[in-house]
């Protein structure tokens, strides 16, 4: 896989650390590989969105990755949940159902970004960039992908 | 079955196993079902319901899985690792659905698409006047891959939408 400028935290050049909330195990992975692709750490994984709630509450993580359709509880309920009580939370959706509807029902209940399946790791770190604004920190010619 | 509501799953199943294997594919065969269904290997089910409703499998057969797995994993995986080929094949079959259902959506078709769960049985049911199934048939570098479309739209529901909207 591609190689990326390493994003970290402003604060203390650590690694950003990741929560990823997808009911497959296989999607996991594959964004597991790309945040390591981008420096990063996966600090949790959830597989529905009840879960997401308590692991975020436990871990406190920098990002969130939120997948929609899932058991349980699903993705926007979830992210609305997590905003709620936690107001500076950063939770990126990322689905294959991303019909304007659902985007902009994600994002009026606190997400932050809306990336689509098949995600792209070049789309996806722009994303992270973003989201993370002035938190985070990509070291310049560290690699490709920049 | 209306081919506008057909059309998005062809499409999005060209795009995403294309930018997965990183290769073309061809549509080999498109035809109605008149037997029942009958799985051909690992197989991905997909619930509609709303305006539209029905079923999609994604059907595979398990050579291809394998490589269609391998190709997303981005390293080799084998026959006996069934979990991950079994979740290639549901992860994929979420893909691909899911940006068709995006693009009916965006069209005006509203429906919710439920999880994809992995279909056991060796066969399924007959479909009536109303959910006709068809099937596509994939010819990729990895090998063929199927999609069994039932789907039935529903104007009342539609018409019951509109007139709470207006």
């Amino acid at each position: 896989m591609e190689k990326f400028a390493p994003v970290k935290r402003s604060e203390d050049g650590q690694p950003v650390r990741y929560l990823i909330v997808d009911d497959s195990v296989f999607a996991r992975k594959n964004l597991a590989r790309m945040i390591e692709s981008f420096g990063g750490q996966v600090i949790g994984e959830a597989g529905d969105g009840v879960t997401a709630i308590s692991e975020y509450e436990r871990l406190s993580p920098d990002i969130v990755l939120m997948d929609i359709t899932m058991p349980q509880m699903e993705g926007i309920e979830a992210a609305e949940k997590i905003v709620r009580d936690h107001p500076g939370a950063r939770i990126v959706m990322v689905s294959s159902v991303g019909y304007q509807e659902n985007i902009v029902a994600a994002l009026q209940r606190g997400a932050r970004h809306f990336v689509q399946k098949p995600v792209k790791p070049e789309v996806l770190y722009e994303v992270i960039k973003y989201v993370m604004r002035d938190d985070a920190t990509a070291a310049r010619g560290a690699g490709a992908g920049v | 079955m209306r081919m506008d509501l057909i059309q998005p799953f062809i499409n999005s199943a060209d795009a995403v196993l294309a930018q997965a294997l990183e290769s073309p594919l061809s549509i080999e065969d498109l035809s109605m079902e008149e037997e029942a269904y009958r799985r051909n290997g690992i197989a991905a089910e997909v619930a509609l319901t709303g305006e539209i409703e029905g079923r999609i499998i994604f059907d595979v057969d398990l050579g291809t899985a394998v490589q269609l797995a391998s190709r997303l994993a981005g390293v080799a995986v084998s026959e006996t690792d069934d979990a991950l080929v079994r979740e290639a094949v549901c992860e994929l079959a979420n893909q691909i659905i899911g940006n068709a259902v995006t693009t009916l959506n965006d069209q005006g078709f509203h429906f919710h698409v439920l999880p994809p769960t992995l279909l056991t049985s060796e066969q399924g049911g007959k479909g009536t006047e109303d959910t006709e199934a068809l099937v596509m048939c994939f010819s990729t570098s990895s090998g063929k891959v199927f999609m069994n479309v039932a789907l039935h739209y529903h104007r009342r529901r539609a018409a019951e939408r509109a007139a709470v909207a207006g």
